[in-house]
């Protein structure tokens, strides 16, 4: 490069950087100053506060309850800032033998204890741990039932469940596509203001559980924000595939290709909304208290069908779905169930049910954005008495049919 | 193959094999089993009886460490504080204790540590025994952190009953003081600290029996104190976590009482238990004449399970016809299943 044709940045640069070190050094620098100083206070920082004024807190909690013939186990999590030892054990008021990974548990640890006592299906328990210090953390099983091995036949009936509660009701509701593609526009704004009216009940009644969801965890990984990190993620991750699949369709130009855009967020939406539904039917059946049988199937049947409806309302402007397309639409909003399904029932764990419980409400919320343009009218107003009553009537549809179901 | 506790237990063959078997089922723990009720148990095997249906226990295979505790339950039994006598002028036998208060953690089960207050370091304090008639002079030594007093029961002047702003009131730490009465009536009694709050200063174990011989004395017998307690480990208030006899729960199923066959065996018994309105003793296979606060020399029933609300206490006189394990327990089972349980071995 010849002198001359330096250029007046390249020059200030030159300057800054003139007997001075690289620009790696100065982030590197700062960096390994901060790891010393946190290396130093954690050695020798805590010291110099003194102890603390109280006892030791012992906080535990029971994150997991295993029954089987004869045996009680139970995971159980420290989620205090101390170590816990628990020495004893008692269930309904009789203290019990037990075995155990390790009395002590370290701070955000987790040990089993195995305890040994003739528990009885269908009664409630209360199981009392006693630290060493006299401390008592109580655990509440309100019905005991023998907790289900992951073999095939519950796999089986796992997927059976899924099948009915997700698949099922969904691929029933897209049924309407061809009514609708005859429909005259107004009628299509109304239905997609119904679908919006779904979308948004789901997500308000996703979100009183996923709260009640997350408090009844141990708090070690957090409660209700694990909802808002879930449906933040959900929300801004949906947001940058339509912008992805927006640029791309910007080159393909195909006629109708937004609109499957459209049907395609809105069934990954209802997809990751199945997926937390799936969880609480799997996880409720693991503990016995769903009632299994011709009215949970109705019910979900009737409830999510409307799901199917949601998905097809934006296909109708698109000329010819094919059958595969239409498939996998379906497959992607009630496939999830059958996968929250097996998960609820083999590993639950109320953390994970509120982030994905979170998850499903992000997506909804960016499908309820996704398909506002789509109920505006000729002057371009999104509400208006059609656009109102079709969200009221959505609404209403998920509360009546929600009635029926007792999960 | 994973070896089945129950299966096993279940089998003829173990039954047969004798009292114990040592299994592992898991190769990290080795789990002694009582085979069957009637074929005899050995007396120190420590956690020996209970897991799963053969009844309530603490985790197998652990004990208290007595040592540390200062104090075995086995030889609190048989342990009474006479004190030391002189002859007053007056002809009468002049009898002396000093009793020493003392915070002190204890082991109340295995694993799990109370902060007790106690007399003398131990829960229950000394068994304090004195003769119908004599005079009685307790020197208390404040050694605690906090106030206390020796509240007894008997028969004596208001200044010394150790309670406070009454006579000697309150003994603050580090103070001393001497309570004198005379020894009566005859009986089975109890001292304990009487500083509010109340409830509390007697369930941190400040609590001891006092026993009055009658001037005649009693047959001689194979004698014992069980004062029935308890520990509210959560300090709630609300009931207790640890029940027992002489404090250490289960402690007489893992070292049963030993007592001889047609020997006459004499408990000394009180409730002193704290948050629970009622207490309960029954014996296994046996009965025992009764005599409610052992202040009569005629027996007011016999039976095998008397109620005792907190401070009532009784003698008991049995005599054991048959060799072999008896249990005795609250028959308020729920207390039975949280530690007030044991055997006498009859040998």
């Amino acid at each position: 490069m010849e002198d001359g044709s330096q250029t007046q940045p390249k020059n200030e640069a030159a300057d800054a950087s003139r007997g001075r070190l690289p620009a790696w050094a100065l982030g590197a620098i700062p960096l390994a100053l901060i790891v010393a100083a946190l290396a130093a206070l954690l050695t020798v920082g805590g010291d110099t506060l003194g102890e603390r004024l109280g006892p030791p807190v012992e906080e535990i909690a029971v994150e997991r309850t295993v029954l089987r013939p004869g045996e009680i186990e139970l995971t159980v999590r420290n989620t205090g800032p101390d170590p816990v030892t628990v020495a004893q054990l008692f269930v309904n008021d009789s203290y019990v033998d037990y075995t155990t990974t390790g009395n002590k548990i370290g701070r955000s640890g987790t040990e089993t204890f195995t305890l040994d006592y003739p528990w009885q299906q269908d009664s409630p328990y209360l199981i009392t741990l006693v630290s060493e210090t006299g401390a008592t953390t109580e655990h509440e099983i309100p019905v005991a039932v023998q907790t289900p091995t992951p073999d095939g036949g519950f796999y089986g009936l796992m997927a059976l469940l899924g099948l009915y509660v997700g698949v099922i009701p969904v691929a029933l509701g897209m049924l309407f596509l061809p009514f609708l593609r005859r429909v005259r526009e107004h009628w299509i704004r109304f239905f997609m203001a119904v679908t919006i009216g779904l979308l948004g009940f789901l997500a308000i009644d996703a979100y009183l559980e996923g709260t009640e969801i997350a408090e009844s965890g141990t708090g070690a990984f957090g409660g209700a924000e694990l909802l808002f990190i879930g449906a933040g993620a959900a929300y801004l991750g949906l947001f940058a595939l339509d912008r992805f699949l927006r640029d791309r369709g910007e080159r393909a130009r195909e006629a109708g290709a937004s609109a499957f855009q459209l049907s395609l967020l809105v069934a990954i939406g209802i997809g990751l909304h199945n997926l937390g539904e799936g969880l609480a039917i799997g996880s409720a059946y693991a503990v016995g208290e769903l009632a299994l049988g011709a009215f949970l199937v109705f019910g979900f049947a009737l409830h999510n069908t409307t799901e199917g409806l949601a998905i097809v309302a934006p296909l109708s402007a698109y000329r010819r779905p094919s059958l595969a397309r239409l498939a996998a639409l379906g497959l992607i909003a009630g496939g999830p169930a059958i996968l929250g399904a097996f998960a609820g029932a083999s590993a639950y764990n109320p953390e994970l049910a509120a982030l994905l419980i979170g998850v499903g409400i992000g997506a909804i919320v960016q499908v309820i954005v996704q398909l506002v343009p789509a109920i505006r009218d000729r002057v371009g107003r999104a509400l208006y008495p059609a656009s109102v009553a079709g969200i009221l009537a959505g609404a209403a549809v998920l509360y009546t049919t929600g009635l029926l179901l007792a999960v | 193959m994973k070896l089945d506790r129950r299966q096993l237990l279940g089998g003829g063959a173990l039954a047969a094999a004798g009292a114990f078997t040592a299994l592992g089922p898991r190769g990290d723990r080795a789990v002694a089993q009582h085979a069957g009720a009637g074929h005899g148990m050995k007396g120190h095997g420590g956690g020996a009886h209970g897991g799963g249906a053969n009844g309530a226990t603490m985790r197998k295979g652990q004990t208290v460490d007595h040592h540390a505790n200062g104090f075995n339950p086995t030889d609190l039994l048989r342990d009474f504080d006479e004190g030391t006598t002189r002859q007053l002028a007056s002809g009468r036998t002049l009898r002396e204790w000093e009793v020493v208060g003392a915070d002190k953690e204890i082991e109340v089960a295995p694993g799990i540590k109370f902060p007790a207050w106690t007399f003398n370091g131990r829960v229950p304090g000394p068994t304090l025994r004195a003769r119908e008639g004599e005079r009685l002079r307790i020197r208390f030594v404040n050694g605690s952190a906090h106030p206390h007093t020796m509240h007894f029961h008997g028969i004596h002047r208001a200044e010394m009953d150790g309670v406070p702003e009454i006579g000697l009131g309150l003994i603050e730490p580090g103070k001393s003081a001497v309570y004198e009465f005379d020894a009566e009536p005859f009986g089975m009694h109890l001292y304990h600290c009487h500083v509010g709050p109340l409830a509390e200063h007697i369930a941190r174990g400040m609590y001891g029996a006092f026993i009055v011989d009658p001037s005649q004395g009693r047959e001689d017998a194979d004698e014992l104190v069980m004062m029935m307690n308890g520990f509210n480990t959560n300090f709630d208030a609300q009931g207790n976590q640890i029940y027992a006899i002489n404090s250490v729960a289960f402690h007489y199923v893992n070292e049963p009482v030993r007592v001889k066959r047609g020997e006459l065996v004499r408990i000394y018994l009180a409730n002193i238990l704290e948050y629970d309105p009622i207490n309960s003793f029954h014996l296994h296979g046996n009965f025992f004449d009764f005599y409610p606060t052992g202040t009569r020399l005629e027996p007011a029933d016999f039976t095998d399970t008397i109620g005792m609300v907190q401070g009532q206490r009784g003698i008991l006189e049995v005599r054991f016809p048959h060799k072999g394990m008896f249990m005795f327990h609250a028959h308020k089972t729920e207390f039975a299943d949280l530690g007030w349980m044991g055997f006498f071995e009859v040998v």
